[in-house]
């Protein structure tokens, strides 16, 4: 029992140490990337190829005042932060990393996740609507509508994988699939499916309206500073993280791999490398697209993605049936 | 938001600018909205207005030279060509070949430049970040190119009157034949990076349509009004400093949207690659500046000319009392008439249609403050 509790202290720790080493890395990766992308060479001067660059951002951000408008509801702008963070790194404790490495396998795995990634929506609303600034409330309104519209579609499909799993518990979905990945075994269209729609959840391009710069300055970030910004900012890229865990455990078959030496932990390497490649297909979106706009977004999670993730649903609970 | 507004229709007023990322500068767009639409929209300028046209009342008439390239910071050459042409017609002075030849080359050169400044802008405007970087690139050549013609990179101090300040060696010709071919090549990543993109199409079909018939009414010049399909450019309508000997087609929409006058832009910056090409192809020899009078001072009287800037028609007319500084120093600028067509275009509009929209009118502020 007291080895239990010591094991998910240290266990809830690292998650947790593992999502601020997460936010660095991903912060450098994606400038580093979109530099690339852009015929520049990104971040250059601190370390080795401006490897510090996010550590040393990450100092100058904590160093910042944060800065509370006037009209703004203290109490709440200061919370929505805090909020924000909670609910992207909940969902790890539940992700399998490796046959061994989860902190804890539940039974409801899946649907806890979902559960509490919904939750990421009330810190954005919290914080567009507790800034009292009318971008910020615009963005707050646009991250509602479009966390609830595309939140459907990523049960749907994810409701479809579980119906081939026969479980919720994501340790059971990714032994399912020794065989062959849900990817190429008849759920393609639902990975499709989940990657757009996973792409809106976590508000990046070419759906981050929440945050669209050019219309709305920063959308629900306008006013925000220091600790309050880089809090916002970390969670954004733990929510990525989170998004594309999901999808490695659904379709791509977890920390299936080829066999390695201690399987029981080293696999959690195929794991990482799956994870962090939708990462890098999420920047590459990001610094490609220009942006849809707010009812392109909205028709067309409503009247495509919802529709199809409908009949795949369907589909696939008539060949699990069969 | 507040107590005092109604929440239940959720109407609101909202200040665009001048601060903003979209406003290009420091326009200041008064929005009624209504939720994520606008209701009504009321521009307020003035911000950048630098007393241009008084300063010209108060100095020489070559003087005013120093001024025209800084009215519109994107596109200056246009400008001073303007206003040596009229200087020129004025003063009766015969332009040698060369001098006509080398003035065209940076006009379009400056074109390209200003269109390419465009189109990343615009794709800004539109939320997508990188095409900025690869026109900068290319705008990079163009401005490379152009300081070595005029010795400046922003502001060229290129026309004068009865010519230009100087002449182009070998390596420049060189130079300008490489950009040429490596913006030839580079269309084509454009083309696949921007314009078949499906997002980018459905940003902007059908977006901040223009009728040929309110584009004429409200003076709209340049790409926005050869987007909605009327012919009209002034280096064919009324040719000018010798671009009556030019072979180049005046693209035109159909639509009037968005996309046609991102079309437009792309399809122009080819034609003045092509304007380019044949006049380094026939460049006569000879001098580049006529011998003109120290004192410039044209006889009493009104004298006029037009041109075609990267934004459309740019008008100087100026008034003389036979003295050598202007009596009155008048500039029509293409981006006052463009930004006219806003408030109308935009009534019932989507927040992100209207910056969509605003981008494509290819609007510098400071040039409509002057």
């Amino acid at each position: 029992m007291e080895i239990e509790a010591l094991r998910l202290l240290v266990s809830v720790t690292l998650v947790t140490a593992f999502v601020f080493a997460n936010a660095t890395v991903m912060g450098y990766l994606e400038r580093k990337l979109a530099g690339h992308f852009q015929r520049r060479l990104g971040p250059m001067e601190v370390g080795w190829h401006g490897i510090l660059q996010m550590p040393v951002d990450g100092i100058k951000l904590l160093a910042k005042r944060m800065v509370v408008p006037v009209q703004a509801e203290g109490l709440l702008f200061r919370l929505a932060p805090v909020i924000s963070l909670s609910p992207v790194l909940l969902p790890l404790i539940v992700i399998p990393f490796s046959p061994v490495l989860q902190v804890v396998d539940m039974q409801v795995g899946l649907i806890f996740v979902l559960a509490i990634e919904a939750f990421g929506t009330i810190a954005v609303f919290l914080a567009g609507w507790s800034t009292n600034n009318k971008y910020a409330m615009i963005g707050a309104m646009r991250s509602v509508a479009q966390n609830i519209a595309y939140e459907i579609p990523i049960l749907l499909v994810a409701l479809a994988v579980a119906l081939m799993a026969g479980s919720f518990s994501l340790q059971e979905i990714v032994r399912s699939q020794a065989k062959l990945w849900y990817v190429v075994n008849f759920q393609l269209f639902g990975f499709l499916i989940y990657l757009v729609a996973g792409l809106s959840e976590c508000n990046r391009a070419p759906f981050d309206l929440p945050e669209a710069e050019s219309e709305l300055t920063a959308g629900y970030l306008t006013e925000y500073s220091g600790i309050g910004f880089s809090l916002f900012m970390i969670a954004e890229y733990t929510h990525m993280f989170t998004i594309c865990c999901l999808a490695t455990v659904l379709f791509l078959g977890g920390w299936q791999g080829p066999e390695l030496p201690w399987q029981a932990y080293s696999s959690a390497i195929w794991f990482f490398m799956k994870a962090y490649a939708l990462m890098f297909v999420m920047i590459w979106v990001r610094w490609t697209f220009p942006r849809v706009r707010y009812d392109q977004l909205m028709k067309f999670a409503w009247k495509y993605l919802i529709p199809f993730a409908l009949v795949n649903l369907l589909v696939t609970a008539l060949v699990v049936y069969l | 938001m507040n107590g005092s507004q109604d929440t239940r229709t959720f109407r609101m007023h909202l200040n665009l600018g001048p601060q903003h990322p979209s406003t290009h500068g420091v326009l200041q767009l008064e929005l009624e909205m209504y939720g994520e639409y606008v209701l009504g929209i009321d521009p307020v300028l003035g911000y950048g207005h630098r007393m241009h046209e008084k300063m010209a009342e108060q100095r020489p008439w070559q003087a005013f030279f120093a001024n025209t390239p800084r009215i519109d910071y994107a596109c200056g050459l246009p400008h001073g060509h303007c206003y040596a042409l009229m200087l020129e017609q004025a003063l009766q002075i015969e332009v040698p070949p060369r001098a006509l030849a080398l003035r065209i080359i940076a006009s379009e050169l400056n074109r390209i430049a200003s269109h390419l400044l465009w189109v990343g802008a615009f794709l800004l405007d539109l939320g997508a970040f990188t095409p900025i970087l690869y026109c900068f690139d290319d705008r990079e050549q163009a401005v490379d190119i152009l300081e070595h013609m005029t010795g400046s990179r922003l502001t060229h101090p290129y026309m004068c009157l009865g010519g230009v300040t100087g002449d182009i060696d070998e390596e420049t010709v060189v130079n300008i034949r490489a950009f040429i071919r490596r913006m030839r090549s580079r269309f084509q990543i454009y083309e696949r990076l921007v314009t078949n993109n499906v997002i980018f199409i459905m940003r902007t079909r059908g977006v901040g349509v223009i009728a040929a018939d309110m584009a004429r009414a409200y003076g709209a010049t340049g790409p926005v009004l050869r987007g909605s399909g009327l012919s009209c450019d002034i280096r064919t309508v009324a040719p000018y400093g010798g671009y009556d000997g030019y072979a180049f087609e005046v693209p035109t929409g159909e639509r009037g949207d968005c996309l046609d006058r991102y079309r437009v832009r792309m399809e122009e910056m080819r034609q003045s690659l092509n304007i380019i090409g044949q006049a380094l192809e026939r460049l006569p020899g000879g001098p580049v500046r006529a011998e003109v009078p120290r004192k410039a001072a044209p006889p009493p009287g009104q004298y006029s000319c037009s041109v075609e800037g990267a934004r459309g028609d740019v008008t100087y007319w100026a008034v003389s009392d036979g003295s050598d500084t202007p009596y009155r120093l008048k500039i029509r600028s293409p981006c006052m008439g463009n930004l006219s067509l806003l408030p109308k275009l935009c009534r019932g509009m989507a927040l992100a249609d209207l910056i969509a929209t605003l981008g494509s009118l290819d609007l510098v502020i400071p040039e409509i403050d002057r």
